[in-house]
């Protein structure tokens, strides 16, 4: 505590910042010669403030940061500027000075909390070596005292277990507790919560900031999330392409956005307040305008019909306990819902609420164990092969990882051929003629066609997964996380695409995603799933309006920074 | 907490004016959202491994040394003129010192010892490459099977993996060389069928290591849900990105089964003496190895050059090709 008084002293006689980065410039050694992922970099942080960087990834925020506390990669350097931590130049200080000032004086909590804690030892020892390295008491009393503060329920028995019996949200309270275990008076605290789900990282930061400001500790909190940092921090700098674009007092910052990067960015921010994209949204209420109302002796056709129905569908997957016994354990359980064509509905929940296992037995990957799915008419588990190879060129799936989705062996042309190629469309050369069809419809210049997904951006290859979905023709999308690893921009880009194609080709989407803001901007409806069940269905504007379950309010109050994105006179 | 006085509470002791600063407009200007790079021309997974391959010393060491190998592999008469079968050997010649034209000297028999390690190269080679492309071909499919299927099919497999990765090399080639069967058909490739029995488990654990760490990729899915069959996305999904391993593993254990061929002859159970190869030179030397050691170290230097360079060259494309190596 003795500290959190000290810069309290410090802070009402001089007013000497805490951290200032002065015209940081760092460069990295590549094997395309050196590279500048950080230039004219200027922050500054007073003891006791929450500062936050913000930017894509890429942006150097985090480069940035590791700068301030000498854990730079070994091909990176700091070419020029200053970093003054309380008045002393650190930019080029010698390990053992670094050494010194680690724990003690700068605390650090990582990204990730599943590789970022030793999985071969306890959590206790993980305290203690802390501790120890900082000369401070280590007593098994202090260990459980740290993590206790950390909020960590029945400290004692917990610090004798090891990180894989912990969840993400307890291990990310175990990084705390050890990056706030020596009371520094600077925490870098580098995306905290990326990793974890909206409501348990309320909860952390919510922690994590009653702890820094007992502490007196000042934050240099790092993160990708405009919302969250206006929320959280008094000041953000924001950063683009390794350049300070904007700083300035958060809420000023957020409603009066002065640069042009900034301005884009907390335009295309996804918000409970921004509305359905307009495209698709115009197109619905034309079409219901015209047909409902005035017509009113409709034939049934006519109506947009249920492409997709879900049926009490229930899915227990055996998991292996000990002794060779095995547990159920249900993913999904009496879930039942359907899809109008041409509409979008999103399926939100958290991890573990069982929305993928959904999109995968409705893509015909997964057997559900009870209930069924009807597509079109047909019930999906009745298909033979042939008539399951027809199916898939009319429902197609749209993955989260846009890394992973793509052979890494075959270039933009052969994805985007093979699907057409495998069902048998056309010769080459109209194969051909079709790819570059459908790069112009996602807006990929047609010279990738040559290129290998590993030459391609997250985005870019998002778009070619697109377009690979979009190949056959299909009726049904299925985008289960599809824009969930993209930057704020790059993913108002291809929301932007997807509403487009919608309207275009009239295609029906299911929208698996965790992240509510992107359900305003593209679904129709929504349902709510939690531990496997349907917890609320409705329409999108009844849903986020009036939301009827606890949970559902729970998810909507959790979105950082829900609130502040409002406009003015809203909020 | 509304945001006007979450500020007021965070706010330290003392409320301090933060300024709002813009960068210059100039310096800091906007480029087009995630656009695609066109400066450079594509690379493959293959060409980007090259690329950073060529630029490897240990790469371009072992390369040269293999290439050297190979040509005297196939053109062994481009560097002695000298016959070096037993025939031709001159007893008079016994142990004699290097001469004009003999720059190694003689072995026992009076051979000229440059142009046997020259003549022995090929059938070294042979029972090494050989080997290497049988043992690729049966332990990969047996790991590709057992680890793209799961279930039964690798459990069985798996089990007879092991139950063949428990005999030692050697020893199993020594038992079943004491065969009629093989006893009596001593050559090169009654050599490498044994070699290929006992030496498939470890290709086709790495095969189905790397298989099943494939198959479950998205793209991998992405391709069956738009209806390519099982086996069809094993062929052409799963099994190109399972290469990198298997290739790496397989350099290696080239030079581990020249040696196994050169230790097989060694103790006389390998290739027949009438065959020239470094092992059986290396055997035959070994009888006068205090009066003479020149006939047994020349071919053990051929020998460990050759295997090192098979060896370096399995490291060099091991970096090269790391998947976590490669910028994403």
């Amino acid at each position: 505590m003795s500290s959190a008084v000290q810069v309290r002293e410090q802070g009402a006689d001089v007013e000497r910042p805490l951290l200032e980065i002065k015209d940081l410039a760092i460069n990295f050694r590549t094997s395309n010669g050196d590279v500048n992922a950080v230039r004219n970099a200027h922050l500054t942080v007073m003891p006791g403030e929450t500062v936050a960087i913000v930017g894509e990834s890429g942006s150097g925020k985090s480069t940035t940061a590791l700068a301030a506390i000498g854990l730079l990669p070994t091909n990176g350097r700091v070419a020029g500027g200053q970093i003054l931590f309380d008045g002393e130049d650190i930019s080029n200080a010698s390990e053992k000075r670094m050494i010194e000032l680690r724990g003690s004086h700068i605390g650090m909590v990582p990204q990730d909390p599943m590789s970022n804690l030793n999985p071969v030892w306890k959590i206790g020892f993980q305290v203690r070596e802390t501790l120890k390295a900082n000369g401070l008491p280590s007593g098994p009393d202090d260990v459980a005292n740290v993590l206790s503060q950390a909020g960590l329920p029945d400290a004692g028995r917990r610090a004798k277990q090891y990180p894989h019996e912990f969840s993400g949200g307890m291990r990310q309270r175990a990084l705390i507790a050890i990056g706030l275990s020596c009371q520094p008076r600077l925490l870098i605290a580098d995306e905290p919560t990326s990793a974890l789900d909206v409501t348990v990282q309320r909860q952390i930061l919510d922690h994590l900031e009653t702890m820094t400001t007992e502490l007196g500790t000042a934050v240099l909190l790092i993160t990708h999330d405009l919302g969250l940092a206006a929320e959280r921090a008094d000041k953000v700098v924001v950063m683009y392409r390794g350049q300070v674009v904007e700083a300035g007092p958060s809420l000023e910052l957020l409603r009066n956005p002065r640069h042009p990067y900034t301005q884009r960015l907390v335009s295309s921010a996804p918000s409970l307040a921004s509305r359905r994209i307009q495209v698709a949204k115009e197109q619905g209420v034309e079409s219901s305008d015209l047909l409902a109302p005035t017509e009113p002796v409709v034939v049934e056709e006519a109506l947009p019909e249920d492409v997709l129905k879900v049926q009490d569908l229930t899915k227990v997957f055996k998991l292996r306990g000990a002794l060779g016994k095995s547990t159920d354990f249900t993913a999904v359980d009496n879930v039942s819902f359907s899809v109008k064509r041409g509409t979008t509905t999103a399926i939100v929940g958290e991890s573990g609420s069982g929305k993928s296992t959904v999109a995968q037995m409705v893509l015909n990957l997964l057997t559900p164990t009870s209930g069924k799915i009807v597509f079109d008419g047909v019930d999906t588990s009745t298909l033979n092969s042939k008539q399951l190879f027809g199916f898939r060129r009319r429902v197609q799936p749209i993955f989260q990882d846009p890394y992973g989705s793509l052979d890494p062996m075959y270039n933009i042309f052969r994805t985007i051929e093979e699907p057409l190629r495998t069902h048998k469309v056309g010769n080459k050369a109209s194969r051909e003629k079709k790819v570059r069809e459908l790069l112009d419809q996602v807006a990929l210049p047609q010279s990738a066609m040559q290129r290998y997904p590993n030459e391609l951006s997250g985005g870019q290859r998002q778009r070619v997964a697109i377009a690979r979905a979009l190949a056959l023709d299909p009726e049904v999308i299925i985008c289960d996380e599809a824009v969930s690893a993209l930057d704020v921009l790059v993913q108002a880009q291809v929301l932007n695409l997807l509403a487009d194609l919608q309207s275009n080709l009239g295609l029906t989407y299911l929208f698996i995603t965790h992240d509510l803001a992107v359900v305003r901007q593209i679904a129709d409806h929504v349902c709510v799933m939690e531990k496997g069940k349907l917890v609320e269905t409705g329409s999108t504007d009844d849903v986020f309006d009036s939301p009827q379950q606890d949970y559902t309010k729970a998810l909507l109050n959790a979105i950082p920074g829900a609130q502040l994105m409002l406009p003015p006179e809203v909020a | 907490m509304t945001p006007e006085n979450n500020a007021t509470v965070r706010g330290t002791a003392v409320r301090r004016p933060i300024e709002h600063f813009v960068a210059d407009f100039d310096e800091t200007p906007l480029h087009a959202t995630d656009k695609v790079k066109e400066d450079h021309v594509p690379l493959s997974l293959w060409g980007e491994a090259w690329r950073n391959l060529r630029r490897q010393p240990l790469f371009l060491l072992s390369a040269f040394l293999i290439f050297v190998v190979i040509v005297v592999c196939l053109f062994p008469g481009l560097f002695s003129q000298i016959d070096p079968t037993s025939e031709a050997c001159q007893l008079a010649n016994s142990d004699g010192v290097p001469a004009g034209g003999h720059p190694l000297g003689y072995t026992q028999q009076g051979c000229d010892v440059f142009a046997r390690v020259i003549y022995g190269t090929r059938s070294s080679v042979t029972v090494g490459l050989f080997t290497t492309i049988g043992v690729v071909i049966f332990g990969g499919i047996m790991g590709a099977l057992a680890g793209y299927y799961g279930g039964w099919v690798d459990a069985v497999l798996a089990r007879i993996n092991d139950i063949f990765f428990a005999l030692p090399l050697i020893l199993g080639a020594i038992v079943m060389m004491q065969l009629p069967v093989f006893r009596t058909n001593r050559n090169v490739w009654s050599l490498v069928l044994i070699l290929i029995i006992f030496g498939w488990p470890q290709i086709s654990r790495i095969t189905r290591g790397a298989v099943i760490e494939v198959r479950n990729a998205d793209f991998v899915t992405a391709a069956r849900s738009l209806g390519v069959s099982r086996f069809r996305s094993l062929m052409r999904h799963v099994l190109p990105n399972s290469l990198a391993p298997i290739i790496v593993v397989a350099t290696i254990s080239l030079g581990t089964f020249i040696v196994a061929e050169s230790t097989l002859s060694f103790l006389g159970i390998g290739l027949p003496p009438s065959v020239m190869s470094w092992g059986n030179d290396i055997q035959s030397a070994q009888a006068s190895l205090r009066s003479n050691p020149m006939p047994l170290i020349y071919p053990a230097i051929a020998l460990s050059i050759t295997v090192l360079s098979f060896i370096m060259l399995g490291d060099a494309l091991r970096d090269a090709l790391d998947p976590k190596a490669r910028k994403r």
